[in-house]
This record gives structure tokens, sequence and C-alpha cells, in this order.
């Protein structure tokens, strides 16, 4: 018999999960800051893959459109205010003490 | 041995906990913000899943024997919409401190002060 | 030199979070039942509020309260983004407009994501989704018109008066129930009338009816903070 509902468990499961971390990862890492954003974009839409697998269409209908489209977008407009890369200066004196 | 998703969502709430910690752009920590709290309905909607369960929609061939629990999904997504809500609020602070010290970089802010 | 070491502390501390948080959860087993009150809520959701979606029922119909307070959380981060980002004189600096394919696409489509919205919320207490996906949809839709249009703009007189009717509405739905039934947001049009059927368009009480009303609030809000947040002074 075939199962009618996505499964949870399985290796389609794991490689989302995977690919959603190593984007994760990126979108922390980059200094571009729109890259980030579209990497964060991106963990919320496969998160919203994730719901769906995880039987909760309701939640993943909110992710998609939230997470993916208004969320990014919010961010987009914020950076088109302020600065698009993210400066890496050196360290001050007296580090250890405000960190 | 724990599951794959808690995995993912614990993976995600670490990464979006390093970037608060380590990172200094005020944009990039909203980012891992924003991240963090994915793992955490992440998290959450797993800890209410049922295997081979269906979605909580009654309807014909699902019982109320056959759904998963439906709180944590009442749950989570009230939180996601309110999470956009509260980091464009936060966006906006952000915003505003750019145009007051023309930096992101939240150390400059902290040593401009006054 | 120190930042490695400081990324170092922050991985150290940070795996130590991790391993508690996984052998907390080591003691929750994944997809075994686990429910105690939402076995309650799937047993009776037919029989007490009329709808078949249990997430819509327990967040309209069994935690109608709470979503009433995140409603009013919701409002006042909007409110918040509009006070924050007030100016004298606003207007939006974008220069170049959409290309022909996202004009043509955004006028034919933009009535369809409204619909598609609109189907998603009315629908709510039947299929998944329910107000806040549908007003979530709905700002989508507009936040389309602002990126095709360079001279787009909100109706916003009319949608701060929408979005209040709507907040308000809530209430008042709530103490019709405090009056007929006895307690604040008591389902008094499935709980002392019984209109419709299970399963039908109409029924699940005031589902419908509230998921209207946070429908309109959501979209509008979300809506105003997409304005706002693209709106800047002249400075």
């Amino acid at each position: 018999m075939i199962h009618p509902y996505p499964s949870a468990s399985g290796w389609v499961a794991d490689f989302i999960i995977a690919v959603m971390i190593g984007v994760a990862i990126f979108a922390v890492e980059w200094r571009d800051l729109l890259g980030a954003v579209v990497g964060m974009a991106a963990v919320s839409l496969f998160a919203s893959i994730l719901f769906y697998f995880l039987q909760a269409p309701d939640v993943a209908m909110t992710e998609a459109a939230i997470g993916a489209a208004l969320s990014g977008a919010v961010f987009i407009f914020a950076l088109k205010r302020t600065v698009r890369y993210e400066t890496e200066e050196e360290e001050k004196p007296g580090w250890w003490l405000r960190w | 041995m724990i599951s794959a998703y808690y995995f993912g969502s614990i993976a995600l709430i670490m990464i979006g906990l390093y970037t608060v910690l380590v990172k200094k752009n005020l944009l990039k920590i909203l980012v891992g913000l924003s991240i963090m709290e994915t793992g955490v309905n992440l998290l959450l909607i797993s800890i209410g899943y049922i295997s081979g369960r269906s979605a909580p929609i009654l309807s014909e061939g699902v019982g109320p024997n056959q759904a998963v629990d439906p709180i944590p999904q009442a749950l989570v997504l009230t939180a996601i919409v309110i999470g956009v809500a509260t980091t464009a609020m936060a966006l906006s602070v952000a915003i505003l401190l750019y145009k007051k010290y023309g930096t992101l970089n939240i150390e400059e802010i902290r040593r401009l002060r006054g | 030199m120190v930042s490695v070491l400081k990324r170092a502390i922050a991985i150290a501390f940070i795996l130590i979070i991790g391993y508690w948080i996984a052998s907390a959860l080591s003691h929750v087993p994944f997809g075994a039942d686990k429910m105690l009150v939402g076995n309650y809520y799937l047993q009776h959701v037919e029989n007490q509020t009329g709808a078949i979606n249990a997430v819509t029922a327990i967040v309209v119909n069994y935690r109608g309260f709470d979503t009433l307070g995140e409603v009013t959380v919701l409002f006042i981060a909007s409110t918040g983004v509009a006070a924050l980002l007030w100016e004298r004189k606003r207007k939006r600096t974008a220069r170049t407009e959409g290309t022909i394919v996202l004009t043509t696409g955004t006028r034919l489509l933009f009535p369809f994501i409204l619909l598609f919205g609109s189907y998603i919320f009315i629908h709510g207490h039947l299929t998944p989704g329910g107000g806040f996906p549908g007003g979530a949809t709905i700002a989508t839709g507009f936040l389309l018109m602002y990126l095709a249009f360079t001279t787009y703009r909100i109706p916003h007189r009319g949608f701060e008066v929408s979005e209040g009717l709507a907040g308000m509405g809530y209430v008042i739905v709530g103490l019709i129930g405090l009056a007929v039934g006895g307690y604040f947001l008591f389902d008094w049009i499935w709980q002392t009338w019984k209109i419709g059927t299970v399963g039908n368009l109409v029924s699940g009480g005031f589902i419908p009816v509230i998921y209207t009303l946070i429908a309109i609030k959501v979209g509008t809000e979300l809506s105003g903070i997409v304005d706002n947040m693209l709106r800047e002074g002249s400075s």
C-alpha cells in the first residue's frame, strides 16, 4: 500500500536538513549582507518543506509566505537604507573588558 | 541518538547564538536571531509530530485518533507572524542608529555613546 | 589572534549549550504519542466548535484570548515601526521602473493573489490556512505592487481605518459572547444557534468571522510595515 502522506523520516528529509544547516552557516559567514539575507530566506523555505513533512500544513503555508517573502523583503529595505557590506576592523586594545 | 529533526533545530539555534555572540554588524545579528527563531519553531513542531499520523484536519479517513498534536502548530502559527513584525521593529531601530552614528558596528556605536 | 580566541570561546560555550539541549531532548522520543490536552481537543473539536481543522479551532476558539493578545502585540509592533521611522516629509526614492515583464505580470497576478488570500482565510476552518497566512498572502500582493511600480502607495488612510475597525470587531464579537454565554469570546454562533453543518463552508461558529477580521488586520499591518520601511525622508 502506498502511504498517502509524505514520510517524515527518510533520506529526503535528512538531505533537506543537511542543506538547510549548510545554507545557515553560509548566511552567517557571508560578508555581503544581501547574500546573508537571501540565505536566511532559503533557510526559512527549507524549514517550510520540513513543516510539511511533519504534517503541519498550516505552519508550512505561513512560513513560506512570511519567512521567504516578507521577512527577506523587510531586511532588504533596511539594507537599502544602511550599508550593504559588513566591514571587518582590527581589534582595539581592551577588547577583553568590553566583550 | 537523537532524531535528525532535533539535530537540525539544535544546529540552527547554535548557529544563531554564535552569530549573536561573535558578529559585530547589527544587521548580521538580526539575521542570526531570525535563524534562531526558525530553529525554535522547527523544534516545537517536531516535538508535536507522531509518526504514521496525518495533519490535524479531521475528514474522511482521518479520525481523532489519527492526527498529530495540534497545539504546537497553533502556537507556532502565531509566533511566525509576530516574529516578522518584531524583526521589522528591530530593523527600524537599526536604521535610526545608522542615521545617528553612520555605522552599524556595535563596538563603534558603544564607543560613540553620549 | 584575538578574534580566533574569541571565536574559540564562543564555540566552546555554544557546544556546551547544544549538548545540554540535546541531552534534555534525548528523553523526548521523536514520533511518540505525547498528547495530553491535545487529545481532548481532537476528540471534541467537531462537536464543540463545528470546525474540522483542529489548529484553527485551537487558535480562534479554545485559545481565542491568547490570539487577541498576539494581535495586540502585532499592532504595537507595526505602530512602533511607524513611530520610529516617522518624518515630516517622506517619499519613495526608487528610481528604476520595473521591467515590462514585472509590471505586466504584476497587473495580471495582483487580483489573483488577493483572491487566493481571501480563499485561504475564508476556508480557514476547513482547509489548512486561516487568517494569519491569508493576511500574509495579501500583504505579499501589495509588496509585489510596491516592487513593480515606483510611485505606487497603498491607500493608507483606508488601511488604518479598516485595521482599527477589524481590531474593534474582534473585541465586539467577544463582548457579545460575554453577554450571551457568560464569558469573554464565548462561541455564540455555534453554541447557541448551531448554524450550518460540520464540513460545509457555513459552519464553524464565529471562526470564519474572527479569522476574516484577523486577516484584514494582519494584511493591513504587514502592508503598512512595508510602506513605512520604503518611504525615506529627504535628508
